[in-house]
């Protein structure tokens, strides 16, 4: 065994270490930083109490995505604590001299959609956010996850944060997927496999067949998901697809600098010896579109399957899975196939991109949206929205009876008005199922963007191979 | 964020056995719109602990007077899902200085212990035994000792031994926090910044 060989995650953790504290964490140098209107508020306070200047405010972006409305964004957000959350970030920007894409503005969008879209997500960078998703720029072979409101005020405040270094997992993923199988299904079967507490105490790196094969938003959103195993983040190697995704963008490397950019991203892979903590290999041709029945995004199926039964259970293990499946009101053994549904809701940083709206408005074109269904279709950016109507995306929903709103969280964690009530069901393409997260008393179903379709236009949840 | 400084407590606890008890149970996303750091433990387990029209659920063990004290004990994978230190702040606003489970999500365990909230991860079958010490008599108290690691349930004298990392540990007894070090360690920050 080479005891030099380094994974991914050890060559980029390694050279963004300023100090190893004795008997305690690492100081980790942060290069990006990205900032919302909901967890920085008291960050910024902190400063302030301390008397401190943020230390390199080049390096952090805002943009306020968690509280805002999603339709009427010209107007003043009725919401009076919203109002506040967006008027104080905006005030600790303008003091601290921080680049704030403003609601409304061209670069406005969910801020885990808007950093990879400005190129402001690159391979070998660390990357942090007051926010569990922020593992979704992982995709671009870069060490990014989410953190508390305190480390938030530690990167203002010096550009680094404490961190103990996590354990390192590989999940490959060999073969081709089957029709109709997406990134999201892919996610969701790995976290019904591993579990919620799975990842826990790792950083996950995929590869495979299945994972190369996969687009830039495709991979984005399995590593976004990371986080509902328990992992920390997900990260893919850069590769030919990374590559010609950033190249362009608005803040990518010009000139000499790509050259020199794309030659240090090559560097960027996991030695062929390294050694991981834990190894999972899974075949995608055992994977399906998958649904969830449960209350945490680890309760999983395929959509042809049925509930899972407590047999085999015992102790707080079923009273958890019994109460789980009472808040939903399903009865295990059932199809999941065939329920009714209330809800769609196609958005947030899991699958907000264009090509989530691609394949969603590919798939209802000419169907008609179910009677029963109440679609919210949510693009993940301004940049999502307008490309969303440049390629005429938004003639083909609307003549299926669908209709788009305007960038934002929503209905993923329904801290604005995009609620869902009570007891309804809502196939969603956001990333948790718990109890109350779309809304009190909200029932919650994960999806892809084309398993979502499907149930948009039978009104039940359906098999979208089916109709493919 | 100063907060109070941690050696040893004594002191019952209130049972929470649910596993997954993820932070928007903790603290829904709806209560996350102060800009401040206070009150949030008026909300903590909103939805499990009160009614719709704001009573509170009388099953729901911090609404039941059998039960006190300054240690809330989980099932295991406590604190899952997004990284709001809003779910830590709540649950030492309320009141609690400790809380117990066989196995906690990474961000709310990191972010329990920048705000003086001691996670503390017991086996299994000694989260069962405190579980049953509590249902035996709701009054019983457990001692956390942090300079020595322990936590004892003081009835029966069973003991177990904690792990916490010897900074974080220093950090917690002197009620310090990282900003304090990372503000020091500036002229380090730069240089490694241009190195």
């Amino acid at each position: 065994m080479n005891m030099t060989a380094k994974t991914l995650f050890d060559k980029i953790w390694d050279a963004h270490v300023v100090k190893q504290v004795e008997g305690g964490p690492n100081v980790l140098y942060i290069d990006r930083h990205f900032i919302h209107e909901v967890t920085s508020p008291v960050a910024f306070l902190g400063l302030k109490n301390r008397g401190l200047k943020v230390f390199c405010p080049e390096k952090t972006t805002a943009t306020p995505d968690h509280n805002v409305p999603t339709i009427d964004q010209h107007m003043s957000i009725k919401d009076e604590l919203s109002r506040h959350q967006l008027e104080m970030l905006k005030a600790n920007c303008a003091e601290h001299g921080i680049v704030h894409h403003d609601l409304g503005s061209e670069g406005h969008g969910v801020v885990h959609i808007i950093g990879p879209e400005m190129g402001l997500t690159q391979p070998g960078m660390t990357i942090v956010c007051g926010d569990s998703h922020t593992s979704t720029h992982g995709a671009f072979g870069a060490i990014a996850f989410g953190i508390g409101t305190s480390e938030v005020e530690m990167v203002l405040a010096s550009q680094c944060i404490m961190q103990p270094k996590p354990k390192k997992m590989k999940i490959t993923v060999n073969g081709e997927l089957g029709k109709g199988v997406t990134a999201k299904d892919i996610a969701l079967y790995i976290i019904s496999k591993i579990s919620t507490s799975g990842g826990t105490g790792h950083f996950i790196e995929y590869a495979g067949s299945a994972i190369t094969g996969l687009t830039m938003e495709g991979r984005m959103t399995l590593c976004n998901l990371s986080i509902e195993s328990g992992a920390r983040g997900g990260m893919i190697a850069p590769d030919e697809t990374t590559i010609e995704y950033i190249k362009g963008r608005q803040f990518a490397p010009k000139g000499d600098d790509w050259d020199k950019a794309v030659a240090a991203w090559a560097e960027l892979k996991s030695d062929e010896d390294a050694v991981f903590d834990t190894e999972l290999t899974f075949d995608a041709a055992d994977i399906e579109p998958m649904i969830t029945y449960g209350t945490n995004p680890g309760m999983g199926i395929g959509v042809s399957q049925t509930i899972p039964t407590t047999e085999g259970m015992e102790g707080s293990d079923k009273t958890t899975y019994e109460k789980s499946l009472q808040y939903m009101g399903y009865q295990q053994g059932e199809a999941m196939k065939g329920k009714t549904i209330d809800y769609v809701f196609l958005g947030s940083c899991t699958n907000g991109r264009i090509e989530d709206f691609r394949e969603f408005a590919a798939f209802i074109k000419g169907k008609k949206k179910a009677d029963n269904v109440t679609a919210w279709l949510v693009p993940g950016s301004k940049a999502v929205e307008n490309q969303i109507k440049a390629e005429g995306l938004v003639e083909i929903l609307e003549e299926a009876g669908f209709k788009l709103r305007q960038p934002g969280c929503s209905a993923c964690l329904a801290m604005n008005d995009d609620k869902i009530p009570e007891g309804k069901y809502s196939v969603s393409t956001s990333n948790r199922n718990f109890e109350g997260r779309q809304g009190p008393g909200a029932r919650t179903l994960l999806a892809s963007p084309l398993t979502a379709a499907a149930a948009a236009v039978n009104g039940v949840i359906s098999d979208p191979r089916e109709m493919l | 964020m100063a907060y109070d400084k941690f050696n040893k407590i004594t002191s019952p606890a209130v049972p929470l056995p649910i596993e997954n008890v993820d932070t928007d149970q903790i603290i829904p996303a709806r209560f996350l719109k102060a800009v401040e750091r206070k009150g949030f433990g008026d909300n903590l387990f909103r939805d499990w602990r009160y009614e719709k029209d704001g009573s509170p659920k009388a099953d729901f063990p911090l609404n039941d007077s059998t039960y006190s004290g300054k240690i809330l004990v989980g099932g295991k994978n406590f604190g899952s899902g997004s990284s709001r230190e809003h779910a830590a702040w709540a649950i030492y606003d309320y009141g609690f200085r400790v809380v117990v489970s066989s196995f906690f999500a990474d961000i709310f365990k990191g972010n329990a212990l920048n705000n003086g909230l001691l996670p503390v991860v017991v086996s299994p079958e000694f989260l069962q035994k405190i579980f049953t010490a509590i249902e035996k008599d709701a009054n019983t108290t457990f001692e956390v000792d942090l300079k020595k690691q322990t936590f004892t349930i003081s009835a029966t004298g069973e003991t177990t031994e904690f792990d916490i990392n010897p900074y974080k540990k220093h950090c917690l007894q002197n009620g310090l926090d990282d900003i304090d070090y990372l503000v020091e360690m500036k002229e380090q920050i730069a240089e490694f910044e241009t190195a």
